[in-house]
Protein backbone atom coordinates (compact mmCIF):
# COMPACT_ATOMS: atom_id res chain seq x y z
CA UNK A 1 0.00 0.00 0.00
CA UNK A 2 1.05 3.59 -0.62
CA UNK A 3 2.77 5.27 2.31
CA UNK A 4 0.75 8.41 2.92
CA UNK A 5 2.57 11.58 3.88
CA UNK A 6 -0.19 14.07 3.15
CA UNK A 7 0.35 15.94 6.38
CA UNK A 8 3.69 16.14 8.17
CA UNK A 9 3.11 18.01 11.42
CA UNK A 10 5.94 19.82 13.16
CA UNK A 11 5.96 19.56 16.95
CA UNK A 12 8.41 21.69 18.97
CA UNK A 13 10.79 19.28 20.69
CA UNK A 14 11.05 21.07 24.01
CA UNK A 15 7.34 21.22 24.79
CA UNK A 16 6.20 18.21 26.87
CA UNK A 17 2.49 19.02 26.53
CA UNK A 18 2.69 19.13 22.74
CA UNK A 19 4.88 16.01 22.59
CA UNK A 20 2.46 13.94 24.64
CA UNK A 21 -0.59 15.01 22.63
CA UNK A 22 1.02 14.92 19.19
CA UNK A 23 -0.58 11.60 18.26
CA UNK A 24 -4.21 12.61 18.64
CA UNK A 25 -4.66 14.87 15.61
CA UNK A 26 -4.38 12.29 12.85
CA UNK A 27 -1.32 13.66 11.01
CA UNK A 28 0.22 11.07 8.67
CA UNK A 29 3.66 11.95 10.05
CA UNK A 30 4.65 13.70 13.26
CA UNK A 31 7.96 15.56 13.04
CA UNK A 32 9.52 16.21 16.43
CA UNK A 33 11.67 19.25 15.92
CA UNK A 34 15.09 19.69 17.49
CA UNK A 35 16.08 22.46 15.09
CA UNK A 36 14.50 25.89 14.58
CA UNK A 37 11.78 25.65 17.24
CA UNK A 38 14.34 24.89 19.96
CA UNK A 39 16.60 27.65 21.30
CA UNK A 40 20.36 27.12 21.34
CA UNK A 41 20.35 26.82 25.14
CA UNK A 42 17.71 24.06 25.17
CA UNK A 43 19.08 21.70 22.50
CA UNK A 44 20.17 19.16 25.13
CA UNK A 45 16.83 19.36 26.90
CA UNK A 46 14.75 18.81 23.75
CA UNK A 47 16.94 15.91 22.65
CA UNK A 48 16.30 13.96 25.89
CA UNK A 49 12.61 14.87 25.91
CA UNK A 50 12.02 13.72 22.33
CA UNK A 51 14.06 10.55 22.84
CA UNK A 52 12.02 9.60 25.93
CA UNK A 53 8.71 10.46 24.29
CA UNK A 54 9.45 8.21 21.29
CA UNK A 55 10.55 5.43 23.62
CA UNK A 56 7.54 5.58 25.96
CA UNK A 57 4.55 7.06 24.12
CA UNK A 58 2.84 4.95 21.49
CA UNK A 59 2.15 7.21 18.51
CA UNK A 60 -0.34 6.06 15.88
CA UNK A 61 1.49 7.93 13.09
CA UNK A 62 4.87 7.74 11.45
CA UNK A 63 7.40 9.39 13.78
CA UNK A 64 10.10 11.61 12.33
CA UNK A 65 12.73 13.76 14.02
CA UNK A 66 14.13 16.92 12.47
CA UNK A 67 17.70 17.00 13.68
CA UNK A 68 20.05 19.95 13.61
CA UNK A 69 22.32 20.01 10.59
CA UNK A 70 25.33 17.76 11.06
CA UNK A 71 27.65 20.71 10.42
CA UNK A 72 26.36 22.34 13.65
CA UNK A 73 27.64 21.30 17.10
CA UNK A 74 24.28 19.56 17.76
CA UNK A 75 23.55 17.32 14.79
CA UNK A 76 25.67 14.33 15.73
CA UNK A 77 24.50 14.39 19.35
CA UNK A 78 20.90 14.53 18.15
CA UNK A 79 21.51 11.41 16.07
CA UNK A 80 23.31 9.59 18.89
CA UNK A 81 20.35 10.11 21.25
CA UNK A 82 17.47 9.69 18.81
CA UNK A 83 18.68 6.71 16.76
CA UNK A 84 18.80 4.57 19.92
CA UNK A 85 14.99 4.68 20.12
CA UNK A 86 14.42 3.93 16.44
CA UNK A 87 12.44 6.78 14.90
CA UNK A 88 10.77 5.91 11.58
CA UNK A 89 12.38 8.83 9.81
CA UNK A 90 15.23 11.32 10.22
CA UNK A 91 14.68 14.68 8.57
CA UNK A 92 17.72 16.74 7.70
CA UNK A 93 17.22 20.49 7.36
CA UNK A 94 19.13 22.70 4.92
CA UNK A 95 20.43 19.84 2.78
CA UNK A 96 22.81 21.13 0.15
CA UNK A 97 24.77 18.16 -1.14
CA UNK A 98 24.54 14.39 -1.51
CA UNK A 99 27.43 14.20 0.97
CA UNK A 100 25.15 15.58 3.74
CA UNK A 101 22.86 12.60 3.19
CA UNK A 102 25.65 10.05 2.90
CA UNK A 103 27.25 11.15 6.18
CA UNK A 104 23.97 10.67 8.04
CA UNK A 105 23.27 7.42 6.22
CA UNK A 106 26.58 6.05 7.52
CA UNK A 107 25.78 7.13 11.09
CA UNK A 108 22.35 5.47 10.87
CA UNK A 109 23.87 2.28 9.42
CA UNK A 110 26.26 2.10 12.35
CA UNK A 111 23.48 2.74 14.90
CA UNK A 112 21.22 0.09 13.34
CA UNK A 113 24.02 -2.49 13.62
CA UNK A 114 24.83 -1.48 17.21
CA UNK A 115 21.19 -1.59 18.34
CA UNK A 116 20.28 -4.72 16.40
CA UNK A 117 17.66 -2.93 14.26
CA UNK A 118 16.86 -4.22 10.78
CA UNK A 119 19.37 -2.66 8.36
CA UNK A 120 17.72 0.09 6.33
CA UNK A 121 14.66 0.30 8.59
CA UNK A 122 15.26 3.93 9.61
CA UNK A 123 14.36 6.14 6.65
CA UNK A 124 15.51 9.63 5.75
CA UNK A 125 14.14 12.77 4.19
CA UNK A 126 15.74 16.12 3.54
CA UNK A 127 14.56 19.69 3.28
CA UNK A 128 15.97 21.90 0.56
CA UNK A 129 16.18 25.46 1.82
CA UNK A 130 18.72 27.19 -0.40
CA UNK A 131 19.23 27.82 -4.11
CA UNK A 132 22.44 25.78 -3.96
CA UNK A 133 20.58 22.88 -2.35
CA UNK A 134 17.92 23.05 -5.06
CA UNK A 135 20.59 22.84 -7.75
CA UNK A 136 21.61 19.53 -6.13
CA UNK A 137 18.09 18.31 -5.41
CA UNK A 138 18.26 15.17 -7.55
CA UNK A 139 21.68 14.21 -6.14
CA UNK A 140 20.29 14.70 -2.62
CA UNK A 141 17.10 12.77 -3.38
CA UNK A 142 19.03 9.83 -4.80
CA UNK A 143 21.98 9.88 -2.38
CA UNK A 144 20.75 6.98 -0.25
CA UNK A 145 18.26 4.13 -0.43
CA UNK A 146 16.93 5.42 2.90
CA UNK A 147 15.59 8.57 1.23
CA UNK A 148 11.79 8.56 1.03
CA UNK A 149 11.06 12.25 0.46
CA UNK A 150 12.43 15.71 -0.15
CA UNK A 151 10.72 18.85 1.03
CA UNK A 152 11.01 22.50 0.26
CA UNK A 153 11.71 24.71 3.28
CA UNK A 154 9.95 27.80 2.00
CA UNK A 155 10.87 30.59 4.39
CA UNK A 156 14.62 29.99 4.30
CA UNK A 157 14.50 29.40 0.57
CA UNK A 158 12.70 32.68 -0.09
CA UNK A 159 15.18 34.52 2.11
CA UNK A 160 17.98 32.95 0.08
CA UNK A 161 16.27 34.09 -3.15
CA UNK A 162 16.17 37.61 -1.70
CA UNK A 163 12.42 37.98 -2.09
CA UNK A 164 9.39 37.60 0.15
CA UNK A 165 6.33 35.39 0.48
CA UNK A 166 3.20 36.36 -1.48
CA UNK A 167 -0.35 35.02 -1.43
CA UNK A 168 -0.09 33.83 -5.06
CA UNK A 169 3.18 31.97 -4.47
CA UNK A 170 4.90 32.83 -7.74
CA UNK A 171 8.18 33.30 -5.87
CA UNK A 172 8.16 29.56 -5.07
CA UNK A 173 6.79 28.23 -8.35
CA UNK A 174 10.10 27.34 -9.99
CA UNK A 175 11.53 25.88 -6.78
CA UNK A 176 8.47 23.73 -6.18
CA UNK A 177 8.46 22.48 -9.77
CA UNK A 178 12.17 21.70 -9.70
CA UNK A 179 11.91 19.94 -6.35
CA UNK A 180 9.03 17.85 -7.63
CA UNK A 181 10.98 16.87 -10.75
CA UNK A 182 13.97 15.84 -8.63
CA UNK A 183 11.76 13.76 -6.33
CA UNK A 184 10.00 12.02 -9.20
CA UNK A 185 13.26 11.36 -11.04
CA UNK A 186 14.60 9.74 -7.86
CA UNK A 187 11.35 7.85 -7.27
CA UNK A 188 10.59 9.45 -3.89
CA UNK A 189 7.91 11.75 -2.45
CA UNK A 190 7.78 15.54 -2.63
CA UNK A 191 6.52 17.51 0.37
CA UNK A 192 5.58 21.17 0.31
CA UNK A 193 6.57 23.84 2.80
CA UNK A 194 4.56 25.07 5.80
CA UNK A 195 1.99 27.83 5.58
CA UNK A 196 2.47 29.78 8.76
CA UNK A 197 -0.59 32.07 8.88
CA UNK A 198 -2.80 29.51 10.62
CA UNK A 199 -5.81 31.83 10.72
CA UNK A 200 -5.87 32.28 6.96
CA UNK A 201 -7.63 29.09 5.91
CA UNK A 202 -8.65 30.40 2.52
CA UNK A 203 -5.11 30.95 1.29
CA UNK A 204 -3.99 27.72 2.93
CA UNK A 205 -6.62 25.79 0.96
CA UNK A 206 -5.71 27.58 -2.30
CA UNK A 207 -2.02 26.86 -1.76
CA UNK A 208 -2.57 23.22 -0.80
CA UNK A 209 -4.87 22.63 -3.78
CA UNK A 210 -2.24 24.16 -6.08
CA UNK A 211 0.62 22.00 -4.80
CA UNK A 212 -1.54 18.87 -4.94
CA UNK A 213 -2.34 19.67 -8.58
CA UNK A 214 1.39 20.17 -9.26
CA UNK A 215 1.96 16.61 -8.05
CA UNK A 216 3.15 17.01 -4.46
CA UNK A 217 2.49 14.11 -2.08
CA UNK A 218 1.89 16.22 1.00
CA UNK A 219 2.42 19.38 2.96
CA UNK A 220 4.23 20.28 6.16
CA UNK A 221 1.85 21.69 8.75
CA UNK A 222 2.47 23.63 11.94
CA UNK A 223 -0.99 23.55 13.47
CA UNK A 224 -3.32 20.56 13.99
CA UNK A 225 -6.16 22.60 12.45
CA UNK A 226 -4.43 22.38 9.08
CA UNK A 227 -4.38 18.56 9.01
CA UNK A 228 -8.04 18.04 8.19
CA UNK A 229 -7.90 20.65 5.43
CA UNK A 230 -4.91 18.94 3.80
CA UNK A 231 -6.46 15.50 4.04
CA UNK A 232 -9.69 16.78 2.51
CA UNK A 233 -7.82 18.17 -0.48
CA UNK A 234 -5.73 15.01 -0.96
CA UNK A 235 -8.64 12.57 -0.72
CA UNK A 236 -10.03 11.49 -4.10
CA UNK A 237 -13.72 12.32 -4.55
CA UNK A 238 -16.34 9.60 -5.04
CA UNK A 239 -16.65 10.77 -8.66
CA UNK A 240 -12.89 10.43 -9.28
CA UNK A 241 -12.89 6.96 -7.73
CA UNK A 242 -15.87 5.87 -9.80
CA UNK A 243 -14.27 7.16 -13.00
CA UNK A 244 -11.01 5.36 -12.18
CA UNK A 245 -12.93 2.13 -11.63
CA UNK A 246 -14.68 2.51 -14.97
CA UNK A 247 -11.38 3.13 -16.75
CA UNK A 248 -9.81 0.01 -15.28
CA UNK A 249 -12.90 -2.02 -16.07
CA UNK A 250 -12.87 -0.87 -19.69
CA UNK A 251 -9.15 -1.60 -19.88
CA UNK A 252 -9.55 -5.11 -18.50
CA UNK A 253 -12.47 -5.87 -20.78
CA UNK A 254 -10.42 -4.70 -23.75
CA UNK A 255 -7.49 -6.86 -22.67
CA UNK A 256 -9.76 -9.88 -22.34
CA UNK A 257 -11.25 -9.22 -25.78
CA UNK A 258 -7.80 -8.55 -27.22
CA UNK A 259 -9.01 -5.24 -28.67
CA UNK A 260 -6.23 -2.87 -29.60
CA UNK A 261 -7.87 0.50 -29.07
CA UNK A 262 -9.92 1.29 -25.98
CA UNK A 263 -12.33 4.15 -25.58
CA UNK A 264 -14.55 5.24 -22.74
CA UNK A 265 -17.15 7.98 -23.14
CA UNK A 266 -15.56 8.85 -26.45
CA UNK A 267 -12.07 9.32 -24.98
CA UNK A 268 -9.11 7.11 -25.77
CA UNK A 269 -7.65 5.13 -22.87
CA UNK A 270 -3.97 4.33 -23.00
CA UNK A 271 -1.11 3.46 -20.63
CA UNK A 272 -0.74 6.75 -18.73
CA UNK A 273 -4.49 7.04 -18.19
CA UNK A 274 -4.63 3.51 -16.81
CA UNK A 275 -1.64 4.26 -14.57
CA UNK A 276 -3.36 7.41 -13.28
CA UNK A 277 -6.57 5.49 -12.56
CA UNK A 278 -4.59 2.86 -10.68
CA UNK A 279 -2.94 5.59 -8.65
CA UNK A 280 -6.31 7.15 -7.75
CA UNK A 281 -7.57 3.77 -6.52
CA UNK A 282 -4.38 2.94 -4.62
CA UNK A 283 -4.60 6.36 -3.00
CA UNK A 284 -8.27 5.90 -2.17
CA UNK A 285 -7.47 2.56 -0.55
CA UNK A 286 -4.61 4.10 1.42
CA UNK A 287 -6.75 6.92 2.79
CA UNK A 288 -9.49 4.44 3.59
CA UNK A 289 -12.26 5.82 1.37
CA UNK A 290 -12.14 2.61 -0.65
CA UNK A 291 -11.33 -0.77 0.85
CA UNK A 292 -8.62 -2.95 -0.72
CA UNK A 293 -11.24 -5.72 -0.99
CA UNK A 294 -13.35 -3.54 -3.29
CA UNK A 295 -10.71 -3.84 -5.98
CA UNK B 1 31.81 8.36 36.57
CA UNK B 2 29.61 11.43 36.76
CA UNK B 3 30.27 14.03 39.41
CA UNK B 4 27.94 16.90 40.29
CA UNK B 5 30.13 19.99 40.45
CA UNK B 6 27.65 22.85 40.06
CA UNK B 7 23.99 23.73 40.37
CA UNK B 8 21.85 23.33 37.29
CA UNK B 9 18.23 23.67 36.23
CA UNK B 10 16.19 21.95 33.53
CA UNK B 11 12.54 22.12 32.54
CA UNK B 12 9.90 24.81 32.88
CA UNK B 13 6.87 25.62 34.99
CA UNK B 14 4.50 25.15 32.07
CA UNK B 15 1.71 22.65 32.32
CA UNK B 16 2.78 19.01 31.68
CA UNK B 17 6.39 19.92 32.50
CA UNK B 18 8.56 19.75 35.62
CA UNK B 19 11.37 22.05 36.70
CA UNK B 20 14.31 20.22 38.21
CA UNK B 21 17.03 22.05 40.17
CA UNK B 22 20.11 20.11 41.13
CA UNK B 23 22.90 21.02 43.53
CA UNK B 24 25.98 19.19 44.81
CA UNK B 25 25.75 17.63 48.29
CA UNK B 26 28.35 16.68 50.88
CA UNK B 27 29.73 13.12 50.60
CA UNK B 28 27.47 10.84 52.61
CA UNK B 29 24.50 13.22 52.41
CA UNK B 30 22.51 10.85 50.20
CA UNK B 31 19.84 11.61 47.62
CA UNK B 32 17.55 14.41 48.81
CA UNK B 33 14.41 15.14 46.83
CA UNK B 34 12.13 18.06 47.63
CA UNK B 35 8.96 17.71 45.59
CA UNK B 36 6.25 20.25 44.89
CA UNK B 37 3.34 18.99 42.87
CA UNK B 38 -0.41 19.54 42.60
CA UNK B 39 -0.74 15.74 42.49
CA UNK B 40 1.73 15.04 45.29
CA UNK B 41 -0.79 13.09 47.37
CA UNK B 42 -1.72 10.73 44.54
CA UNK B 43 1.55 10.50 42.59
CA UNK B 44 4.29 11.88 44.85
CA UNK B 45 5.93 8.51 45.39
CA UNK B 46 5.84 7.66 41.72
CA UNK B 47 7.38 11.02 40.74
CA UNK B 48 10.15 10.59 43.32
CA UNK B 49 10.80 7.06 42.10
CA UNK B 50 11.13 8.34 38.51
CA UNK B 51 13.63 11.00 39.65
CA UNK B 52 15.56 8.52 41.78
CA UNK B 53 15.81 5.99 38.94
CA UNK B 54 17.69 8.46 36.72
CA UNK B 55 19.93 9.63 39.59
CA UNK B 56 20.87 6.02 40.34
CA UNK B 57 21.40 5.21 36.67
CA UNK B 58 24.07 7.93 36.66
CA UNK B 59 25.62 6.36 39.78
CA UNK B 60 25.05 9.47 41.92
CA UNK B 61 24.87 8.99 45.67
CA UNK B 62 24.92 12.49 47.08
CA UNK B 63 22.72 15.11 45.48
CA UNK B 64 20.10 17.76 46.30
CA UNK B 65 17.10 17.90 44.01
CA UNK B 66 14.21 20.33 43.97
CA UNK B 67 11.36 19.27 41.75
CA UNK B 68 8.53 21.62 40.84
CA UNK B 69 6.01 19.48 39.02
CA UNK B 70 3.24 20.71 36.73
CA UNK B 71 1.72 17.35 35.90
CA UNK B 72 4.60 15.84 33.91
CA UNK B 73 4.57 12.27 32.58
CA UNK B 74 7.34 9.92 33.73
CA UNK B 75 9.17 10.24 30.41
CA UNK B 76 9.24 14.04 30.84
CA UNK B 77 10.39 13.81 34.47
CA UNK B 78 13.23 11.48 33.48
CA UNK B 79 14.28 13.71 30.58
CA UNK B 80 14.39 16.83 32.76
CA UNK B 81 16.36 15.06 35.53
CA UNK B 82 18.83 13.71 32.97
CA UNK B 83 19.28 17.16 31.39
CA UNK B 84 19.90 18.74 34.80
CA UNK B 85 22.43 16.06 35.73
CA UNK B 86 24.35 16.43 32.49
CA UNK B 87 24.37 20.21 32.92
CA UNK B 88 25.58 19.94 36.52
CA UNK B 89 28.13 17.23 35.91
CA UNK B 90 31.77 16.97 35.17
CA UNK B 91 33.06 13.83 33.51
CA UNK B 92 31.47 11.33 31.20
CA UNK B 93 27.70 11.54 31.05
Amino acid sequence: MLKLRRSMMFVPGNNPGMLQNAGIYGADTIIFDLEDSVSITEKDSARFLVRNAIQRIKYPSEVAVRINHIATPFGREDLAAILAVKPDLIRLPKAETAKDIQVIDAIITEAEAKQGFTPGSIKMMAAIETAFGLMNAYAIASASSRMVAIAIGGEDFIADLKTSRTSHGSELFVARAQLLLAARAAGIQAIDTVYSDVNNEETFITETTAIKEMGFDGKSVINPRQIKLVHGIFTPTAKQIQQAERILEAYQTALANKSGVIALDGKMIDGPIVARAERVLAYAAAVGVRKEADK
Amino acid sequence: MVQIVRSAIAGTLESNDIMISIAPAQPGAGIHIELNSPVKNQYGRQIEAAIRAVVERYGLQDILIQANDRGALDCTIEARVETAIVRAAKGEA
